[in-house]
C-alpha cells in the first residue's frame, strides 16, 4: 500500500523538526526549503537520509538537488516508493 | 625459529598537541574568498583555524607535539623502539617524516614509518603500535599525527579553504603495567571503500585539495556511527558508559550527527574543530590532549576514537584515558 501525501507530509514535517529545527506545522506543500525554511544543502541530506529510513525511498544527491519545495519531495516519495 | 614474548595488554600513556601560532580568523577569509563568519560557523562550525608559519614544517609541527607526549609519559627517549607518523601531507615523497622526527627528539635508530589513511591514520597508527607491543615487536610505540593542509589548500576556493587547517597530535603507547587494570587500548574495527576514492582527493602533486561535500557528509553521517558502536561492542564497554567520544574534527555538523546516532546521551563530545578547524590525522590527538589538559575527561575513563576520511578509510577504537 502506497502512503498517501497526508502521511507523507506528517512523516516529512517530524524529520525537518528534527533535522532543521523548523516546527512541524511550519512545513506545508508550498513552502521552499531554502527560501522559507531556511534549510541548507547539509541538512536536505539529512533530510534525504532520514526520508530514506522513514519512507524507503533512496533520494541520491544527483535527484536532491532538484527537490526545491516541500510538495518536490512529497511527489519524489510517491512516484518513486513501491510500498510501505 | 622463535618469536617475540607477546604482551597481554596495551595502554596510551600520555597525549601530546601542538598548534601553529597563527590563528586564521573567519573574518580574514571572508576579505579574500565570497564568505561570511556566519556562513562558515553554521555549515562547518569553525570559528578559527591554526596555520603554519612559512618556515614551519610538517615535522616541525611533529616534532613538537612528539616532545610534548614523550615528556608527558616520564619515559626517556631510549625507551621509544618505533615511531609512527600519520600524515597524508608529507612535504617529501622520501625521505619519511618519522625517521627525521625520531632523530630530533633524540630516539636512537627506532623502527620508523609514516603511513597514510588520511584522516583516519591517527586511528590507523594508535592500532598498528598497539599491535606491535602486543606482538611483543616494540616496547614503547611514539604514535603521530601531524598535517600541513595549508600546502595543499586552494586558498581562492570557498569551499575547501574554510575547513582545512595546520597541527599535530601525539600519542605515546606502551604494555600495561599492571595486570590488575585490563587493558587501555581496545580492538580496532577498520575499513575502507576505494569505490568513492574521488569524493576526497589530491589527484596529483600539482593539484589542490578537493572534495565532493555533499557526497562525504552523506557517507559520514550514515555508514559510521554503525562502526563506533561495534568498537563498542569489541571492546565490551557499552556507549552509555564512554566518558567521551572524539571523533575526527571534519565538520561539527558531521561530528554532532555521528554523535546523536551512537546512543552515548552522557558522553562529553568533542568539538576542538571550533578553534582548530580539520587537522585530518592530527585532529583526534589533539582535541584529547586539550581535553586532558582542561579536566575534561580523567585518568581510567573510557573514551571512543573514530577517524574517517579519504579512501574513504575508517577507524574507531574505545581507549582508556591515561
Amino acid at each position: 500500500m502506497a502512503m498517501n501525501e497526508t502521511e507523507i507530509l506528517t512523516g516529512l514535517g517530524e524529520i525537518i523538526d528534527e533535522v532543521a529545527g523548523v516546527p512541524a506545522d511550519q512545513v506545508t506543500p508550498d513552502k521552499s526549503f531554502v527560501d522559507d525554511l531556511d534549510i541548507d544543502s547539509l541538512s536536505m541530506v539529512e533530510i534525504a537520509v532520514a526520508a530514506q529510513d522513514k519512507f524507503g525511498v533512496e533520494i541520491p544527491d544527483d535527484q536532491l538537488k532538484n527537490l526545491k519545495t516541500v510538495q518536490d519531495v512529497i511527489d519524489y516519495v510517491r512516484n518513486t516508493g513501491v510500498s510501505a | 625459529m622463535r618469536l617475540t614474548e607477546a604482551r597481554p595488554g596495551t595502554r596510551v600513556l600520555a597525549f601530546g598537541g601542538y598548534q601553529p601560532a597563527r590563528v586564521l580568523t573567519n573574518e580574514e577569509l571572508a576579505a579574500t574568498v565570497d564568505t561570511t563568519d556566519e556562513w562558515i560557523r553554521s555549515r562547518v562550525g569553525i570559528a578559527s583555524r591554526r596555520i603554519a608559519g612559512p618556515d614551519e614544517s610538517l615535522a616541525d609541527m611533529a616534532t613538537a607535539a612528539g616532545g610534548k607526549a614523550l615528556a608527558a609519559s616520564g619515559l626517556p627517549a631510549s625507551d621509544i623502539d618505533l615511531v609512527i607518523v600519520a600524515t597524508c601531507t608529507a612535504e617529501t615523497a622520501i625521505p619519511n617524516v618519522a625517521a627525521t622526527v625520531a632523530t630530533r627528539l633524540g630516539i636512537a635508530a627506532p623502527g620508523a614509518y609514516d603511513l597514510n589513511a588520511a584522516c583516519a591514520g591517527f586511528c590507523y597508527a594508535l592500532a598498528t603500535a598497539s599491535d606491535a607491543v602486543r606482538a611483543g615487536t616494540s616496547r614503547y610505540v611514539l604514535v603521530i599525527g601531524a598535517e600541513k593542509l595549508s600546502q595543499w589548500v586552494d586558498w581562492t576556493d570557498r569551499s575547501t579553504c574554510i575547513i582545512f587547517a595546520d597541527g599535530a597530535g601525539a600519542a605515546v603507547v606502551g604494555p600495561v603495567s599492571d595486570p590488575q587494570a585490563g587493558p587501555g587500548i581496545g580492538p580496532v574495527v577498520w575499513g575502507s571503500d576505494g569505490a568513492m576514492a574521488d569524493k576526497i582527493a589530491i589527484k596529483d602533486r600539482n593539484s589542490f585539495l578537493m572534495q565532493e561535500g555533499q557526497a562525504v557528509f552523506r557517507w559520514a553521517t550514515t555508514a559510521l556511527h554503525p562502526v563506533a558502536r561495534k568498537a563498542c561492542e569489541l571492546a565490551g564497554v557499552d556507549p552509555t558508559e564512554l566518558a567521551a567520544f572524539v571523533p575526527h574534527q571534519a565538520n561539527l555538523r558531521i561530528v554532532e550527527a555521528i554523535a546523536r546516532k551512537l546512543g552515548a546521551p552522557q558522553a562529553r563530545v568533542a568539538d576542538d574543530i571550533v578553534h582548530a578547524g580539520n587537522t585530518s590525522s592530527a585532529s583526534i590527538p589533539l582535541a584529547l590532549s586539550r581535553m586532558i589538559e582542561r579536566g575534561e575527561i580523567g585518568s581510567g575513563e573510557a573514551v571512543l576514537l573514530l577517524g574517517f576520511g579519504a579512501g574513504v578509510s575508517y577507524a574507531a577504537q574505545v581507549i582508556t584515558v591515561p
